[in-house]
């Protein structure tokens, strides 16, 4: 029998094709209402964006890190300051550039993960949250002078077609998001993807078979930091919108995205995806049955206390039952399926 | 338990004139030449505890070289010496007729040594396939953009690292295996994968950590087998650490024995065996 070497099998590309018909024809027809573009899918996607960064770092190449809002608030800031300052700025160049310049400070940031290692380097890492959000917050600059502290984003404008309504924004964030997986799977099948594992499960023998320790780990934190740049301009543009750092890029999003990468499954692209998912939706989710289940029988305040309680909880119950996650739970799951019709 | 005895006895009878007849009848295709790595007066030294202890010797091309001795004796830091994990504080390491110092594992791959270790040091959550494509990171030269946006030269890469590394997967019989984690084999399968990631880089010299511990006989004349066969048909030097007297007799062709950090012997097989010191050393003697 001779070797396959398909990069993708025949599942790869149906449930690639599914996905794409479900995201660029069923729900931009299917769904009318804003609220479901502004508030649900677009945070989605642009956290999704991050928690894949977080999870390149995390869980293939095994660096603890801890400061993805940082490099969100670098991302947002250098696209704002590139649009506002140069003329004809493209919208995609400066996306791309902000990205780029986010990478820049992921290398500067990560460069303490060649000398330490483990829950030491995720303290380490907490620089870059505090210190990037803190420059751009002290220097008036970066906000362009704004009296209010707070930073009021441009319209996106891409060749004279406007991006303002939730459904555009959408499409051009998940066509992003499209093309940016689709680079992180082939880094992640790929000879990269395998550097980044030997390193992440065993350092010295990854050395003695010619892996260099320092270019990649650093590739792994400049890579993280793309995706976090790009996904924080996105963030801000498509979401926010008018933005105060300090309270948008605080640590309880650095926290939130690093759940996100545990809670979907490490060293898996697909567990971004769900992994941000249930972080953000399923609160919507308990906040909408509380409202319509409960509403007039118990206090909301009580209400919404109760749907933290239940989140928490199932955050546990699943870490317990299913430490690798939900993509490793809907492996074992469509494995049960496929035995019992065989 | 007389007949298994007697079974035993058979099998390891086998291995010996099978290996002998080969090396004997057919002679070798590669011819033992000039010293390829030369140790030179090296010493380490853990705080006061002295590892190593001024140890000169050398490997010549082509030759199936045998570091022994007791435990503790300081074979597998001299390895880690080589591999550049530890840093010698005296002496000097020559790979083909070039001093290598600053030297880190990376490096040292780079020039043409490799490695498996002694404890096993497998990706455990990878399959067989992908640790063995892990030793084939020298012969991938396309970066992690070429890669992200597949381009030709990533592509073309790809596809000759894995033809390579499904010919050592065939070649150690381990193609039933292959898409398994390596974490979930038993310890003689993972041997042999580690000997497959060490093969996939074509190192000039491969240096082998006990890679027959923990194994059972019949494992060990398949490993016997596979490191004198990647001997004659690659022509890979060899430097092998190994408890198994009877092996390290049978398939090298000089030995060096180690004894608290210091060279008590090093000559060919039978002399060693007839050693004085090295039979002290082993059987242990009564201090006066």
């Amino acid at each position: 029998m001779k070797p396959v070497f398909m990069k993708y099998t025949k599942a790869d590309i149906i449930n690639f094709v599914v996905l794409l018909v479900i995201g660029f024809l069923v729900i931009p027809n299917v769904i009318k209402t804003d609220y479901w573009y502004t508030s649900i899918l677009i945070p989605w996607l642009c956290l999704t964006l991050a928690a894949l960064g977080q999870n390149i770092v995390m869980g293939y190449t095994g660096q603890l890190s801890l400061g993805a809002a940082g490099f969100m608030c670098a991302g947002a800031y250098a696209c704002y300051n590139m649009m506002l300052r140069i003329q004809d700025m493209p919208f995609l160049g400066a996306l791309v550039l902000s990205g780029l310049i986010a990478a820049g400070l992921g290398i500067i940031f990560g460069l303490p993960s060649l000398r330490i290692r483990g829950i030491y380097l995720m303290v380490a890492t907490l620089a870059s949250q505090f210190f990037i959000v803190w420059v751009i917050d002290k220097f008036g600059w970066f906000k362009n002078y704004d009296v209010s502290g707070s930073t009021t984003f441009q319209k996106i404008n891409i060749n004279g077609v406007a991006f303002t309504s939730g459904h555009m924004m959408y499409l051009l964030v998940a066509a992003i998001v499209v093309v940016i997986t689709l680079l992180a799977i082939n880094m992640a099948r790929g000879s990269t993807g395998r550097n980044w594992m030997a390193v992440r499960d065993m350092d010295i023998a990854a050395e003695s078979m010619g892996v260099s320790l320092l270019k990649t780990k650093l590739q792994a934190f400049a890579i993280n930091a793309f995706l976090c740049g790009i996904a924080g301009a996105l963030y801000t543009y498509t979401y926010l919108k008018t933005v105060e750092p300090f309270a948008a890029f605080n640590i309880s999003l650095s926290f939130k995205i690093m759940f996100m990468a545990i809670i979907g499954g490490l060293g898996t692209i697909s567990g971004a995806f769900i992994g941000a998912a249930f972080i953000l939706l399923f609160p919507v989710v308990l906040n909408a049955i509380g409202n319509n289940v409960f509403h007039g029988m118990i206090d909301a305040t009580i209400i919404s206390a109760i749907e933290q309680v239940v989140f928490g909880g199932l955050i546990i119950t699943l870490m317990i039952f299913e430490p690798l996650g939900f993509a490793k739970l809907w492996e074992t799951l469509k494995q049960k399926v496929i035995r019992k019709k065989s | 338990m007389v007949i298994k005895k007697n079974v035993r006895k058979k099998i390891k009878k086998k291995i010996k004139t099978k290996i002998k007849k080969k090396i004997m009848t057919q002679g070798r295709k590669f011819k033992i030449g000039k010293p390829i790595l030369e140790v030179k007066n090296i010493s380490l030294s853990f705080g006061g505890v002295k590892a190593i202890t001024n140890i000169s010797f050398n490997v010549l091309e082509h030759e199936i070289r045998a570091l022994i001795g007791p435990n503790g004796a300081g074979k597998s830091s001299l390895l880690n010496c080589i591999n550049g994990i530890y840093k010698p504080q005296e002496g000097q390491i020559l790979f083909k007729g070039e001093v290598l110092d600053k030297i880190t594992p990376n490096i040292i791959a780079q020039k043409g040594i490799s490695r498996t270790f002694q404890n096993l040091a497998l990706f455990k959550r990878m399959s067989v396939l992908d640790n063995i494509l892990v030793g084939r990171k020298l012969h991938s030269k396309a970066n992690f953009l070429e890669v992200a946006f597949q381009l030709p030269r990533a592509i073309r890469e790809e596809k000759q690292n894995r033809e390579k590394c499904e010919e050592i997967i065939k070649f150690l019989e381990i193609e039933n295996i292959k898409n398994t984690p390596v974490g979930k084999l038993p310890y003689g399968l993972q041997k042999k994968v580690e000997l497959g990631r060490a093969l996939a880089t074509e190192a000039n010299i491969l240096l082998l950590d006990e890679p027959m511990a923990g194994m059972n006989v019949e494992e060990k004349r398949d490993m016997c087998r596979f490191i004198l066969k990647v001997n004659d048909e690659l022509g890979t030097t060899i430097v092998l650490i190994e408890h198994d007297m009877g092996v390290v007799m049978d398939i090298s062709d000089r030995v060096v024995v180690l004894d608290y950090g210091k060279i008590i012997g090093d000559d060919v097989p039978d002399n060693v065996r007839s050693n004085k010191k090295v039979i002290d050393a082993y059987l242990g003697v009564a201090h006066d």
